[in-house]
């Protein structure tokens, strides 16, 4: 129990996945306009990687491993990403319209994001079980949302600052990406 | 200009995927703490790109339009999965260095995004240019951004001591914040050229790379073509 719990700190604070990993910057500094938006892009993502991490974790587990063709991952987890957005669509608009409604517009999006893929090949690295894996999937994209929810409040403020003509746009939003970067930093005093 | 210096021109200069296109973010931040491992990052993207340029363009008369992002992930991961494993073999320090990011190259949007717009329409020759002239210009702009972090954050380039040893290097541009901060110094020069430009009159215009998944774009915000 108390590994999982560190699992899920260093997965969430520690090692945030934006803020100090890279990965998912592209919708990181797309889709954190608005607070709404950026809330309906990382409940998407916290939906899509917990569900990848499983299955992708499954795969590698039970078919993979016992057919010694490993080195198939990275072919085989893009593909079953891809394959698995597509479907968890499908399937919410089928079942949950409210849902679907509110996640949909970013599913799609989640293919290119880079954190998916980053989870299920971080996973096979550090040797997770299923549940391990799991837990550092929904951690890794909980400290995702936290941090594109923090963007967006503080781009929302920002917004109507008079900032110089040159640094207008995504100069001052790196700016800020880098001061969020800094504070995270006192995360890793948790160790 | 013959086709294939045209390509490494485009590539390296007028359209470079880096400085111009703002394209494939995610590596770029992360692996550019010193100039070897962004010299190697480059260069291994370049070999990737070079090869699914070619393979794509010569496959481009039998792949199916309704299937045909799967196949070039296909053939993208499979290269990748190939250059992975002969980095393991050949050059490991580099290998653990880079780590996760190599597999990650599947999903660079600078592959797939020249896939789309140029080696799915043109012959394989020119496509082999495109992918090399491309790789090159991000070769270019991950060394120099690695070269200007390990130049302040470790006084060195390439590991050889260059600054005075009286000189304290500044730790936090190799770490995380400093990559954020070397990327916002380096696009608002850019905006600055750009303003320049258009007082001048001339439109700036966007390049080729463009995928159209304005979401997934870095300069999704203040790109002309968004709807």
């Amino acid at each position: 129990m108390q590994e999982l719990l560190m699992i899920g700190i260093g997965a969430a604070f520690i090692n945030n996945v934006v803020l100090s990993q890279f990965l998912g910057l592209c919708p990181f500094l797309g889709v954190s306009k608005k607070m709404e938006t950026a809330a309906g892009m990382g409940g998407a993502v916290i939906f899509v990687i917990t569900i990848s991490s499983f299955i992708t974790g499954l795969i590698y587990q039970y078919l993979l491993e016992p057919m010694n063709v490993t080195y198939l991952q990275t072919i085989v987890f893009i593909l079953v990403i891809a394959a698995l957005v597509q479907f968890v669509e499908m399937f919410l608009k089928k079942v949950s319209p409210g849902l679907y409604k509110a996640l949909g517009v970013y599913l799609p999006l989640i293919t290119t994001n880079c954190a998916v893929l980053g989870v299920a090949l971080l996973n096979v690295q550090n040797s997770y079980n299923l549940l391990e894996g799991v837990v550092n999937g929904f951690a890794t994209a909980f400290g995702f949302t936290v941090s594109i929810i923090l963007m967006a409040g503080i781009r929302e403020k920002t917004e109507h600052n008079d900032v110089l003509p040159a640094f207008r746009g995504s100069p001052i939003v790196l700016l800020t990406a880098c001061l969020m970067a800094i504070a995270f930093f006192g995360f890793s005093g948790l160790k | 200009m013959n086709r294939p210096t045209e390509r490494l021109y485009n590539g390296i200069i007028k359209e470079n995927p880096t400085f111009v296109l703002m394209l494939g973010m995610c590596p770029t931040l992360a692996v550019t703490t010193s100039a070897m491992n962004g010299l190697g990052m480059g260069l291994t993207t370049m070999v990737i790109l070079a090869m699914s340029n070619l393979m794509i363009s010569m496959l481009r008369k039998f792949i199916p339009d309704g299937v045909r992002m799967p196949a070039f992930i296909v053939i993208v991961a499979s290269f990748v999965t190939i250059v992975q494993f002969l980095l393991e073999g050949y050059l490991p320090s580099l290998y653990s260095s880079l780590g996760i990011y190599i597999p990650l190259i599947v999903v660079n949007c600078i592959i797939l995004g020249r896939a789309e717009a140029y080696a799915s329409k043109n012959p394989p020759i020119a496509s082999l240019f495109d992918g090399i002239g491309m790789g090159l210009g991000f070769t270019i702009g991950l060394t120099s951004i690695g070269i200007v972090r390990e130049v302040i954050g470790a006084g060195t380039i390439f590991g050889f001591q260059i600054m005075p040893s009286s000189y304290e290097p500044i730790t936090i541009f190799i770490l995380a914040p400093g990559a954020f901060l070397v990327l916002a110094m380096l696009t608002a020069i850019q905006n600055k050229v750009k303003m320049r430009a258009k007082e001048k009159g001339k439109e700036t215009k966007i390049g080729s790379g463009c995928t159209g998944v304005c979401g997934s774009c870095p300069s999704g915000n203040d790109c002309g073509k968004r709807g």
